[in-house]
Order: C-alpha cells, then sequence, then structure tokens
C-alpha cells in the first residue's frame, strides 16, 4: 500500500491505515515484492508440497488448505514457518525466510494459496 | 523385392492390430508431477514415445510394473492408483483407493498391487487384472483405533509386505498369500521411521529414522530376532541440520558387501557394512542426500540432494569411498534412474522443466528430454527386482 506516497488525499490515508488496522496482519507481508511473492508461491507448492503435497492437502505433513488452517492464527503459522515445529519433521525456515515473507505466507494460507501461474 | 514385401506386409499388419510388434523392456516413465500426466520414454532411442494424462495429483508418485513389463501402476498423491498400458499409450484403469497416498509395491508372483497410505493409514491390496480390492489392512495402533501414515512398502518372497509405521515407529510385515486372510506380525522400530528399503536379495528391511540417530533392521529371514539398531547416534550428539526435504531409501544403496544410506540432519552419506553392520565410513557431501543410488554394478553411488541446494549431483567411487565428480545438471534435481545396465542415468531436473540423460562412463550429458516439471522416473526393468 503506497500509503506514504505524497499528494494523496488525506481521507484515503485515513481509509488505508484504517484497513490496515482491521486486517491486521493478515496484510503485514505487503512489502513482499509481486517478484518475491510469485517464488514464495513457487517454493509453498513445490518445496513444502514435497511433505504437505502440491495441493496442500497434506502428506507427511499436515494439510494447509484453508479449511485444514481455520482456527489457526497467522502470527502462530508465520513462527512455525520460521522456527519449525521441534519433535516433528517441520524444518524452520528462518535461513531462507524473512519475517515478512513468513506472515506473506501465512496470510495466503489462511486464504487460500494461490495458484502458480 | 522379398524383403521390402514382407516389410509392406509387417507394416500392414503392424496398423491393423494397432502396436507395432516391441518389446517393452527398455521402456519407462516420466512423472510430470504438475499436471496429472506421465510420459511414456524409450531409453533406447532416448526419447518420449507418448504422454498420459488424466492421472490426478501426482505432486508425490510412484510406479510399479506388472511382470511382463507392458503396465505401470501408478500411485498418486491423491489415493489414485493408475494402470497405463506402455505398448497402447494409454490409461487402462484407475481407481481411487485413498484420500492420500504415498506409493506401492507389486507382490512375487505379479497377482497384487499393494498400496501404502496415509489416510487413511494403511495398506490396501488390488488384482493386478481388474484393480479389483482383495485386502485393506488398517495400520491401527495403540488402544483406541489411531491409525499410522505407512511408508516404506516393499514386497517380500512368499507375497509378503514389509512396511513401517511413522507415528506408531513399528515396522510391519503382512502376509497376502491368502488376501483374504491377510497375517500381520508388528515390531517396535523406533521414533519416526521415514522410508525403508528391502536389500536386494528380500532379506533386510531397513527403516530410517527421522526421531533418532540411525536405523532399524529386520533379518526377514531370521524376524524371531526382532527388530535391530544399526548406526545409534551416528550424530554424534550434535545438533541435526534442518531437513528440507525427507530422503529416500530403497534397495539400490547396496554396493560391495556395503550399504550407502543417507544421513538425516547431517551432509553425509553413511556407509555400512553389512556383515557386521558397523559403520566402516561415512562421506561428505554437499548437502541433505535424498536418493543415494548405486549404479546397478554397483562401482559408483550417486547422490542427490534436498531443497535449497538442489541442483547438483555428487558420484562416490565405491573402490575409494570418495567423491569423484560435483555435476550440475539444472536447477532442482528431484530423482535419478539408471538403464538396467547402467550406462545410461536420466535425471529429472524439475524447475528447468526437463529430464537430463547422462552417460555415466563420460559423465556427459547425451540428451536433453522436454518434460513438465518432471519428478519420479521409473524405467519398466525394476520388474524384474525384489522391493520395486
Amino acid at each position: 500500500m503506497n500509503v506514504h506516497r505524497a499528494g494523496r488525499p488525506i481521507i484515503v490515508v485515513c481509509a488505508a491505515g484504517l484497513a490496515l488496522l482491521f486486517v491486521g496482519l493478515a496484510h503485514a507481508g505487503d512489502d513482499v515484492s509481486p517478484a518475491r511473492q510469485r517464488e514464495l508461491v513457487h517454493l509453498v507448492r513445490q518445496d513444502c508440497g514435497a511433505c504437505h503435497g502440491l495441493t496442500l492437502q497434506g502428506g507427511l505433513g499436515a494439510p494447509l488448505t484453508a479449511v485444514a488452517l481455520r482456527d489457526k492464527p497467522a502470527d502462530g503459522l508465520a513462527a512455525t514457518i520460521l522456527h519449525g515445529r521441534p519433535g516433528t519433521a517441520m524444518p524452520p525456515f528462518k535461513s531462507m525466510l524473512d519475517e515478512a515473507e513468513a506472515q506473506w505466507i501465512a496470510a495466503q494460507l489462511l486464504k487460500g494459496f494461490p495458484r502458480e501461474n | 523385392m522379398r524383403t521390402s514385401l514382407l516389410f509392406v506386409l509387417s507394416l500392414l499388419l503392424s496398423a491393423c492390430s494397432g502396436i507395432a510388434p516391441r518389446g517393452s523392456g527398455d521402456l519407462g516413465v516420466v512423472i510430470e508431477r504438475a499436471d496429472g500426466s506421465v510420459k511414456i520414454v524409450d531409453s533406447s532411442q532416448r526419447a518420449v514415445l507418448a504422454r498420459v494424462t488424466g492421472l490426478g495429483d501426482l505432486s508425490h508418485a510412484s510406479v510399479v510394473f506388472s511382470r511382463d513389463q507392458r503396465y505401470a501402476f501408478v500411485f498418486g498423491r491423491d489415493g489414485g492408483l493408475s494402470k497405463v498400458d506402455l505398448l497402447e499409450q494409454k490409461l487402462v484403469q484407475r481407481v481411487q483407493q485413498a484420500g492420500n497416498s504415498i506409493g506401492g509395491a507389486i507382490s512375487q508372483d505379479g497377482s497384487l498391487i499393494v498400496a501404502q497410505n496415509y489416510e487413511p493409514g494403511g495398506i490396501k491390496a488390488f488384482r493386478t487384472d481388474t484393480l479389483e480390492q482383495v485386502a485393506d489392512v488398517p495400520a491401527e495402533y495403540g488402544n483406541d483405533g489411531k491409525r499410522s501414515k505407512v511408508v516404506g512398502l516393499a514386497d517380500l518372497p512368499g507375497n509378503r509386505f514389509a512396511y513401517a509405521l511413522f507415528d506408531a515407529g513399528e515396522i510391519r510385515i503382512t502376509d497376502l498369500s491368502d488376501p483374504s486372510r491377510p497375517k500381520t506380525q508388528r515390531w517396535a522400530a523406533g521414533k519416526q521411521p521415514y522410508d525403508a528399503l528391502v536389500t536386494p536379495d528380500g532379506r533386510y528391511f531397513i527403516a530410517g529414522l527421522f526421531g533418532e540417530d540411525g536405523l532399524a533392521m529386520l533379518d526377514t529371514w531370521q524376524p524371531e530376532l526382532g527388530v535391530k539398531k544399526v548406526l545409534s547416534g551416528y550424530g554424534r550428539g550434535q545438533e541435526p541440520l534442518p531437513v528440507f526435504k525427507m530422503p529416500h531409501l530403497r534397495g539400490w544403496a547396496q554396493a560391495g558387501g556395503r550399504l550407502y544410506l543417507p544421513a538425516i540432519g547431517r551432509h553425509e552419506v553413511l556407509v555400512v557394512d553389512m556383515q557386521t553392520w558397523q559403520e566402516v565410513g561415512r562421506i561428505a557431501v554437499r548437502s541433505q542426500p535424498v536418493f543415494v543410488m548405486a549404479r546397478p554394478d554397483g562401482r559408483e553411488i550417486w547422490v542427490n540432494f534436498a531443497f535449497p541446494d538442489n541442483s547438483h549431483v555428487q558420484v562416490i567411487d565405491t573402490l575409494t569411498q570418495r567423491i569423484t565428480d560435483t555435476l550440475q545438471p539444472g536447477k532442482t534435481v528431484l530423482h535419478m534412474e539408471f538403464t538396467p545396465r547402467g550406462e545410461q542415468v536420466w535425471l529429472s531436473v524439475r524447475d528447468d522443466n526437463r529430464v537430463v540423460v547422462y552417460d555415466t562412463a563420460t559423465r556427459r550429458p547425451l540428451q536433453q528430454i522436454e518434460a513438465l516439471s518432471p519428478s519420479g522416473i521409473f524405467f519398466t526393468a525394476r520388474a524384474a527386482r525384489i522391493g520395486f
């Protein structure tokens, strides 16, 4: 969101700010560039898909569909992505993802993860 | 003149029957994981013969072949089991046998196809000719009817099948010599077996463990001796590295009386002497190994790697136990398959959308074959091998 761009009517800024407030963490990944988003979609579909399935219906890893995750908070998902789940096969991805990217992935998972083009 | 007449006649005949007479011993399939399709390939011509579509979710797929090497049975992630005729080049039959599946096996006599399932956890057997279900063996454990994900299914002599239970930490053998009365034996194996293999003689069933440093070995010739731990503590108490893709085990890891096995959470290939079952070496490799495969003559071992460092392949010399080559076939090498006598190896390079065929003697690429997001490559010679 370009809320900081100069010259925009102030009302837009306010509306955008309010929207940001309401959707909270779901939009925390807005600073992930579209090119990086495509890479992340590829990563999740293909490489997370090795355990969770290309359709994210699950495999050795748990299903990651929006339905399966509906009661999970985005923060928790992002933390699992970054730090893994000790005692399970879920590894930490912090060596290749930053906080904003993990939040972006979590938000997309909760909405129903995009397909690769 | 007579020869050309015969030639024309044979052409006509083959046109009438629909299939030119040919063997299928040099055929195989390449899984196109994102499109639910397979390519039928010919390793003599190094060419694609056909593409067969409509096989469902193949994001994790594996294949076994009928003993006449005509039919490929494709197990899809979505629990679909598809029978593909390699000669007629078409999908013959397809059943939805589970919600989430990981692979399967074929019985010693070729009469049964057995699927190993995550959801619902267990194995199911089907007639090879009709795909009619003939047995359902849930992988139940504990006292409240929980079912475990099944991994590492392998055929054993006597129409028996060995497998491991990821959640229950067990190895089981189910005797399907009478499919209407399956008989199952069970052994405690260790924490989180993630895959398994049977040695090419059908004797030793070995499960890799994710939850502990070691492997669980059962001598199926003397099952009364129980499961023995091998390579216990190979991590030497060090913190394991993250594993971004589970290694795969199959019976191809044996060479010169030794087994070559991927370590979990360590960038090493572990070498075990099969007489003593002691570690006799460990070979440092680039990344987390996924497939550790002996060329059919056992002279060398080829290794590929887990995400994110998965664009290389390394070759280990089995006399010196050293890495002799590091190849870079392309972006994301998912699988390798040797031709039956090992003069070629086919590598699927997922993110480059191609299969690269290497000459194993020169280690140079011979050919590139287009395929959409290719993963597993399976040649029909597997039909004649125990554990495949």
